[in-house]
């Protein structure tokens, strides 16, 4: 299948691209499509831990299923949790969730 | 002055020679006859329109309007800030902010919200983020847009690149996770306290 991977914030200025197609095999998940990223990009394996990803227009998970034609993007952290009282939630990291 | 209203003088009963506005038509509903048909959620290149996005929330049923206004401030962490240029997905904002709205309304059944983000270059003293909350009363406005904009800093797919005199750093918060129990229930416990 053919996906179009997009990059934003830091990681769009690490990779310097911030999208291009990508051909993925059949089965492919977010995962497929982050794995393949960094294959390219060696530099932004350090930011799986902190990531959220989407998948067209609507959050998703690395087990997240990806289709012919969808577009994935991989996001940094948002820049609105860094607020006087903020908390870092630990539990919410794609890596851990379902 | 809103097309459609008209400046008049007071009658001559009442104490001093002040002016005020009116609308002929409802002369008590405040925002309706100059109300603009813009979007109540909206991700801009534009200069946000505080007065605007407040009228697409309005109605003759408000008693309370809670605006909160996000601006770009002249430091951080003891540097001089230039400007912030903010990029977002999108097509995701606007799927986010969807979805806030959604939530706002689930807990203030109530309330009509509007939720501007500007994107771009945004200079010292503009405002980068509007969010308007209407309700009968003013519990439930004050309520619903402290709310909505806890929600919007935890999950809208929103960077800040910030740049001072000498440099530039993205600011990066927490995780977006919009499943995020804890997080939701902090937004509502902040919009409560």
């Amino acid at each position: 299948m053919l996906v179009t991977v997009r990059l934003f914030a830091r990681l769009r200025e690490i990779a310097g691209r911030d999208e291009w197609p990508q051909q993925l095999p059949a089965e492919a998940t977010v995962r497929t499509a982050w794995d393949a990223t960094i294959r390219e990009f060696p530099a932004l394996a350090a930011y799986e831990r902190s990531l959220s990803a989407a998948v067209n227009a609507d959050y998703a998970r690395f087990t997240t299923p990806l289709h012919d034609g969808d577009e994935v993007a991989f996001l940094p952290p948002v820049s609105g949790g860094q607020t006087d009282d903020s908390r870092r939630p630990t539990d919410a990291r794609l890596t851990t969730a379902g | 002055m809103r097309p459609g209203w008209a400046a008049v003088t007071a009658p001559s009963s009442t104490s001093g020679g002040y002016t005020e506005i009116v609308d002929p038509a409802q002369p008590s509903a405040v925002g309706v006859a100059g109300r603009q048909e813009i979007e109540r959620l909206a991700v801009t290149q534009t200069v946000l329109d505080v007065a605007a996005i407040s009228a697409s929330v309005a109605s003759a049923a408000t008693g309370g309007l809670t605006i909160f206004t996000g601006l770009v401030r002249d430091h951080n962490g003891g540097r001089r800030v230039r400007w912030i240029d903010y990029e977002a997905h999108v097509a995701l904002a606007g799927t986010v902010l969807a979805r806030i709205d959604r939530e706002t309304i689930g807990r203030w059944p109530g309330v009509a919200l509007a939720i501007h983000h500007r994107i771009g270059r945004v200079g010292v003293g503009e405002a980068s983020v509007v969010i308007a909350a209407a309700s009968a009363h003013r519990g439930d406005a004050f309520a619903a847009c402290r709310f909505a904009i806890e929600r919007v800093k935890q999950i809208a797919p929103v960077w800040k690149h910030e740049h001072f005199e000498d440099g530039a750093v993205w600011v990066e918060g927490a995780t977006a996770d919009p499943e995020d129990e804890a997080a939701l229930q902090l937004a509502v416990q902040r919009a409560c306290s």
